[in-house]
């Protein structure tokens, strides 16, 4: 699913920190590794415990911005819910919006569209090629994920986002779930329900749709309802002009 | 007017101690934003970035620029500037410090700042800095001694062009950190990289010169005229270099039809407009350029350290035009299309540093000073010129 000019980008950024890392200063950062993706069979249900993310898999979503219905937050409430983000800061723009809805109007014909934006968990991820620590991560099966232990907060990755799909906990945390680890000071975004995902389930927001506007599957699977849609309507990746090959599809715009 | 020594002594210790307590006062307010979280700054998801980033990357960068004086000593040979490099390099590495002390204690967890030294990813520019900025202080330490010690001497040549090569890096490393960013439309320009180093060039020698100055004034003794000249003509050319800078990068933005909506913004129609016109170019390009220049003003010590001063001033307006209004602009997700949510999409953005930002970023230029103020109390790094050998040199190559 990568685009050859885009791995040759990344090998030659890879290349060019590592000459910096090679000039005899890597004593000092003796944890230099990159971030190691694990080799398992393909899995499209339940991942087992134990095992690692397959790379056969790409996990996505295709939303359908026809269906989406004006004034609807269905998917916001379910996915807000499940992640217990649940924060009520007194300056919105601190607050944690792991997916939001954009309203949309074409300046050529007025028309009017709403969707759900999310990180696109992008297979060429700004944020991970930026994030110093490595903690901003792509998952081998293609889910784009902050590992909370090693974020240390610069925030850089919400600097490189193209998609402003990452928020910073701006204050103490109290009764999260369990599943979903979060913490002041970390930057956060849609992790694709990860922790569901990998029991067989669907993502929070595709489970809460009411209008069925969005899908979720493995694009990399050609027998998966996901792909067949992809291959069979047109659809669009946001700033495909970016060239990050998107995990999240949309339809209708 | 040199200072009796007893009040001369009592003056240092207050100064030392105003640096001490600022200082302090900044770590104390990155504590208060550790306990409470962001909530507690003017820096929201929209604005990520906010007056730390601005103070401290104006130090970062200055600390490298000021270093220029001693490799004009050491690379380029030039006479004047040699008893001017252990200023120079006491003053990079306490600049440098302030800087990186906020950028640190700004960090969302900055309990885990170990983790940035641990875990490296080299696709990040910020991992590249994170060793870039202590490989500096170990090359301007081992520099700084090349020159203090007599048994180091055949070395200060050694050390001064590895130092020079360093900075040219290093700040190509802070200018990338915006150079790579491909999602806001006010950077991701490979003409930050080059632009970031006139910058530093023209910010480190300003605040040479004043505290140079300063030191000079302190111990009753005024600036050669003709290092005066020197140094003024070459602060001026420094001006005009990151005008020049300005203008390339302007124009280039505004050609392209995506970035003219930001330029219009950016330019005349956002509260950055008047930083811009009034702080950057007027305060901080123009007046400066004016005082240098004019035959009234720039033969006079005092008006040359008004124009560095004022140098610095613009400084700070460049980079929160730069760093803050780059941020308020929305991001443009979906071209083509009027955009709004609830996350601030499609809107502009406004920014006010809150209390406790203020005063860490204070606190970075408190370490900065405090170190600076006790390091030429301590290494004795006043500037000796030898002014027989300067007339000479200087006839020689007029």
């Amino acid at each position: 699913m990568t685009t050859p000019d885009n791995n040759a980008r990344r090998k030659f950024i890879a290349a060019a920190g590592a000459g910096v890392a090679g000039l005899g200063f890597t004593a000092i950062a003796p944890g230099l590794h990159l971030m190691a993706v694990g080799e398992a069979s393909a899995a499209t249900e339940a991942r087992k415990a134990g095992t690692a993310a397959s790379p056969a898999v790409r996990w996505g979503l295709l939303i359908d911005a026809g269906k989406c219905a004006p004034g609807c937050t269905k998917c916001i409430d379910a996915c807000h819910t499940e992640n217990g983000v649940s924060e009520k800061l007194p300056d919105p723009r601190q607050n944690s919006q792991w997916i939001r809805k954009i309203e949309l109007v074409d300046r050529r014909n007025g028309k009017k569209t709403e969707l759900p934006m999310m990180c696109q968990h992008c297979a060429e991820p700004p944020c991970v090629d930026v994030c110093p620590t490595g903690a901003s991560m792509k998952r081998a099966d293609g889910i784009v994920l902050v590992d909370r232990h090693t974020c240390i907060g610069c925030r850089y990755c919400m600097m490189a986002c193209p998609y402003k799909a990452r928020s910073l906990v701006h204050v103490p945390l109290t009764e999260q779930n369990p599943e979903v680890p979060r913490g002041q000071g970390c930057v956060e975004s849609c992790t694709l329900c990860v922790h569901r995902v990998d029991k067989g389930q669907t993502p929070a927001c595709v489970e809460s749709c009411p209008e069925g506007a969005m899908m979720f599957g493995d694009l990399n699977d050609p027998a998966s309802a996901i792909a067949k849609r992809i291959a069979s309507v047109p659809t669009t990746q946001v700033r495909a002009d970016l060239r990050l090959n998107q995990g999240v599809r949309y339809q209708g715009l | 007017m040199m200072l009796n020594p007893r009040h001369e002594e009592g003056f240092f210790y207050l100064l030392a101690a105003i640096g001490g307590l600022v200082s302090a006062l900044g770590v104390g307010a990155a504590l208060y934003m550790e306990h409470s979280g962001h909530v507690v700054t003017g820096m929201n998801n929209q604005i990520v970035w906010g007056l730390p980033h601005v103070v401290a990357i104006f130090l970062i960068v200055a600390a490298s620029g000021v270093l220029n004086v001693a490799s004009m000593g050491s690379v380029f040979g030039r006479k004047l500037y040699k008893p001017r490099a252990p200023l120079s390099g006491l003053l990079a590495i306490a600049m440098l410090s302030g800087g990186l002390a906020v950028i640190m204690l700004d960090l969302g967890r900055a309990d885990r700042i170990i983790v940035a030294a641990t875990h490296f990813n080299p696709t990040s520019v910020f991992g590249w800095n994170v060793i870039l900025y202590p490989v500096f202080y170990g090359i301007a330490a081992v520099y700084l001694w090349t020159m203090m010690e007599r048994r180091m001497y055949p070395w200060m040549k050694v050390a001064g062009f590895a130092m020079f090569i360093w900075r040219i890096v290093l700040t190509t490393g802070t200018g990338a950190i915006f150079a790579f960013l491909v999602a806001r439309q006010a950077y991701g320009t490979a003409l930050l990289a080059p632009m970031f180093i006139i910058m530093s060039f023209c910010w480190g020698l300003a605040v040479f010169l004043v505290v140079q100055s300063t030191m000079y004034a302190w111990n009753g003794l005024s600036l050669p005229p003709l290092v005066l000249q020197r140094m003024k003509n070459l602060l001026a050319t420094f001006v005009a270099a990151v005008l020049y800078f300005t203008i390339v990068l302007h124009l280039v933005n505004a050609y392209f039809a995506k970035n003219i909506a930001f330029e219009y913004f950016i330019l005349f129609d956002s509260e950055f407009a008047g930083m811009f016109w009034i702080g950057q170019i007027l305060v901080g390009t123009l007046l400066p350029l004016a005082l240098l220049f004019n035959p009234a003003t720039a033969a006079k010590a005092l008006w040359v350290n008004v124009a560095a001063l004022l140098v610095v001033v613009g400084a700070y307006y460049q980079l929160y035009v730069f760093i803050i209004g780059g941020q308020a602009f929305p991001l443009d997700i979906f071209p083509g299309y009027d955009v709004k949510s609830s996350f601030m999409d499609g809107a502009v953005d406004h920014y006010t540093a809150s209390l406790p930002e203020i005063i860490l970023a204070l606190g970075g230029l408190g370490i900065a000073f405090t170190m600076t103020t006790i390091g030429v109390r301590i290494l004795h790094f006043l500037p000796q010129d030898d002014l027989a050998e300067l007339e000479a040199a200087a006839s020689a190559t007029d």
